[in-house]
């Protein structure tokens, strides 16, 4: 049974169509990694599967564990298991990580019929992920993302969702801004939440992090569509050869 | 763009929770304002002389004074003859909490106000004011023991006319402003509280004022003396039944801290606001103002406005004896028609005064609110300090969030900071918060009280938790 079922997706922003037919089958336990140049629509797709507003879908369907995704709103798509790192951390002033991840925490556990976390549970819980990603318990206490370098944001979205355990997750550029530390850091955090019950989708420009995250599937993503499919010796060619080596394949 | 629109009808969907008429039997003076409603006021009251005399003065200064006009609100003309000025429950309860109108103790037990002594655990001693009158003040006795006052300054005037004649007045003179006099010549009740030298009052103070009758105008008025080296923390609440017509409040608040002594005064606003089209709501226009006699005093104003239809008040604290502290912390939320003007002033007297401002502006819907304050350091301030941060919060792009901070300084010695933001809940947070899991209704009260936590912080535990609670309801109905 796939997980994720994308069919001849279409959407568009501001009446400008950016996905025009896309297909994509992901099943737990697999690492998709997704690629292609600017403006291919790597970020629309990520923005369209979490339900973020702005973005129409025209034509196509997308299936979430056979049922239908596009019908959630963007919150209960979340507690029904999609999570997304995103590209770009917002900073929250006021509302510290640790009350944060509890709001996220229970109300996922509300949606799943479980009860929510006692605060000794949670705090022990928190920790323990901090740990994945090398970040000392402190920043906890402190306002999400605020005043964090972009290493610590990357870090912090791998912290969330390691407390979070999405059965899907979207990587957006994750590797953009990390010096060579943080991305050994990211990276192995992300390697030790590869789960038999959980796929990941790494969005990239670059082959650089899959040499860290090594991807079962590797797809490229040109024109709103993906063109090419092949496993992670694809990336190597692309790194090679660049992507106007597509516009040739193409014809 | 689409994301704030639907925001905004969202937020537009709140209730506010105290909108109940309760069915009491009232009695009224006639309406309108003249000479013989001041003598029947006071006369109701069986005050002493001195007080009719003083309310006469007032109301002659005020026919002189005008409307002030500074301020960044709009509303139509107030007919003050179309105003009854005293109302009142017309079965007489005071004595015995057993001899309250059943109907009215409901009232309060619906808002949570605790009356029942026996009932109640929660150690704070309450007067609640219903309309134009008091009617009943928990915990008088065990306050007594300390040789701590606290009751219905009609009480006060009857019984300790002497220590109420020394301090009324003194703080916030009836020539000091329009809505000042007018207060003063028609106050009907308001609580007094006088603590004792040394003496540290072994629990919360606190007053509930509840508006019920049509068409009437709630003039109460409060006054608290710390003599030397006593602390108090005060907290006054306040709720109204909705209403389609406006309706004025305009209190009179002085604070008179001695020598070594606190005082903590604590408000949680929460007048009916008005409906969404701006319909109806109370007007809040209110002095308040405490006064550091002495060396080494300290007041400490806390307020969380959430309610009213128009609030335009300055809790403000004058620091005459060296050393003396003033503090102000205010939440100040709009949403709908509502406008707030709403801040304060720190008069700088004393040598090494310190003062610290801290304002947390919130504006919703189409919504207006306004933070004014001064700082001035007077010509003897040696020393003096001022830390002022000013910060608004905008939900929206329909409301607006103004700030106006005069500083004024007449001593080369002082340090005067100010630091402002403007920050709005953007549609990427709030998709942040969305990707997580987090509902779009939930989200914002998350940010309001992150946004809102130092000032929060400052609320004895009981009412912070009241407050928090108070800015998510007024924010409620935002599931989208």
């Amino acid at each position: 049974m796939a997980l994720l079922k994308i069919s001849n997706l279409h959407a568009e922003i501001d009446g400008k169509p950016i996905l025009k037919g896309l297909d994509l089958m992901i099943n737990k336990g697999e690492v998709h990694a997704i690629m292609g140049p600017n403006g291919s629509g790597k970020s629309t797709l990520a923005a369209v599967l979490t339900g973020r507003e702005g973005y129409t879908v025209t034509d196509g369907s997308v299936e979430f564990n056979d049922s239908d995704l596009l019908a959630l709103s963007a919150d209960e798509r979340a507690k029904a298991g999609i999570f997304l790192a995103f590209q770009y951390p917002v900073e929250v002033p006021g509302v510290s990580n640790a009350n944060f991840m509890k709001a996220a925490v229970n109300e996922a556990r509300k949606y799943r019929g479980q009860e929510t976390l006692d605060a000794f549970d949670f705090i022990q819980l928190m920790k323990e992920k901090a740990a994945l990603v090398e970040m000392d318990s402190s920043f906890l206490s402190r306002s999400v993302n605020e005043g964090f370098s972009g290493g610590e944001k990357k870090k912090n979205e791998i912290f969330q969702m390691a407390m979070l355990e999405p059965s899907l997750a979207i990587l957006d550029e994750t590797d953009s801004g990390l010096d060579i530390d943080a991305l050994r850091i990211v990276s192995n955090g992300v390697n030790k939440l590869r789960a038999s019950d959980r796929a990941i989708v790494v969005i990239t420009h670059y082959q650089r992090l899959l040499d860290y995250i090594v991807p079962d599937f590797v797809h490229v993503l040109y024109k709103g569509k993906i063109v090419l499919s092949g496993t992670k010796e694809l990336a190597l060619i692309l790194e090679e050869k660049g992507y106007e080596w597509l516009e040739g394949e193409q014809s | 763009m689409a994301k704030d629109n639907e925001l905004l009808e969202q937020l537009s969907q709140s209730d506010y929770k105290y909108g109940f008429v309760s069915n009491i039997e009232q009695e009224f003076a006639p309406i309108g304002l003249n000479e013989d409603i001041i003598k029947l006021i006071s006369s109701k009251k069986n005050e002493p002389d001195f007080m009719l005399q003083w309310r006469l003065k007032a109301f002659k200064h005020w026919k002189t004074l005008k409307e002030p006009e500074w301020a960044k609100v709009n509303y139509p003309p107030i007919d003050y003859q179309a105003i009854y000025y005293y109302a009142s429950p017309k079965a007489k309860p005071k004595k015995s909490l057993d001899e309250i109108d059943p109907e009215m103790l409901a009232t309060f037990e619906k808002l949570g106000i605790p009356l029942n002594e026996r009932k109640i655990l929660s150690g704070v001693a309450v007067d609640a004011v219903f309309d134009s009158v008091s009617v009943a003040t928990t915990f008088k006795e065990k306050l007594a023991e300390k040789g701590v006052i606290f009751c219905p300054i009609s009480d006060a005037l009857v019984e300790h006319p002497e220590l109420v004649r020394k301090y009324i007045g003194s703080v916030v003179p009836y020539t000091d402003n329009y809505f000042a006099a007018l207060n003063s010549a028609v106050f009907t009740d308001g609580s007094f509280c006088y603590i004792p030298k040394g003496v540290r009052c072994p629990m919360e103070l606190s007053t509930y004022f509840r508006i019920n009758a049509a068409s009437t105008g709630q003039f109460e008025r409060t006054l608290i003396v710390a003599d030397e080296g006593s602390y108090v923390s005060y907290l006054e609440g306040c709720t109204a039944p909705m209403r389609d017509e406006n309706q004025l409040h305009a209190a009179v608040v002085e604070l008179v801290a001695h020598k070594d002594a606190q005082i903590k005064y604590s408000t949680v606003q929460n007048w009916y606001p008005g409906d969404k089209e701006g319909r109806g709501g109370i007007y809040n226009f209110v002095t308040k103002r405490g006064i550091c006699l002495d060396s080494n005093a300290k007041i400490s104003w806390t307020q969380v406005e959430t309610g009213s239809a128009i609030t335009w008040k300055y809790p403000s604290c004058i620091l005459k004896g060296d050393n003396s502290v003033g503090e102000f912390y205010s939440v100040a939320m709009t949403n709908h028609h509502q406008q707030a003007d709403t801040g304060t002033k720190m008069i700088h007297i004393g040598k090494n005064t310190k003062s610290r401002i801290v304002s947390k502006g919130i504006s919703a819907g189409l919504s207006h609110n306004s933070y004014r304050g001064l700082v001035r350091v007077s010509k003897k301030a040696e020393g003096a300090r001022n830390f002022s941060q000013c910060d608004s919060l905008l939900l929206g792009d329909k409301c607006g969030a103004h700030t106006f901070p005069y500083i004024e300084v007449s001593n080369k010695t002082s340090t005067v900071e100010h630091e402002a933001t403007t920050s709005k809940i953007s549609d990427d947070i709030l998709f942040y918060f969305n990707q997580r899991g987090i509902g779009r209704e939930e989200a914002v009260a998350m940010i309001v009280n992150g946004y809102a936590k130092e000032v929060l912080s400052q609320l004895p535990m009981e009412f912070a938790v009241e407050a928090q609670k108070l800015l998510a309801v007024s924010l409620e109905g935002s599931v989208g």
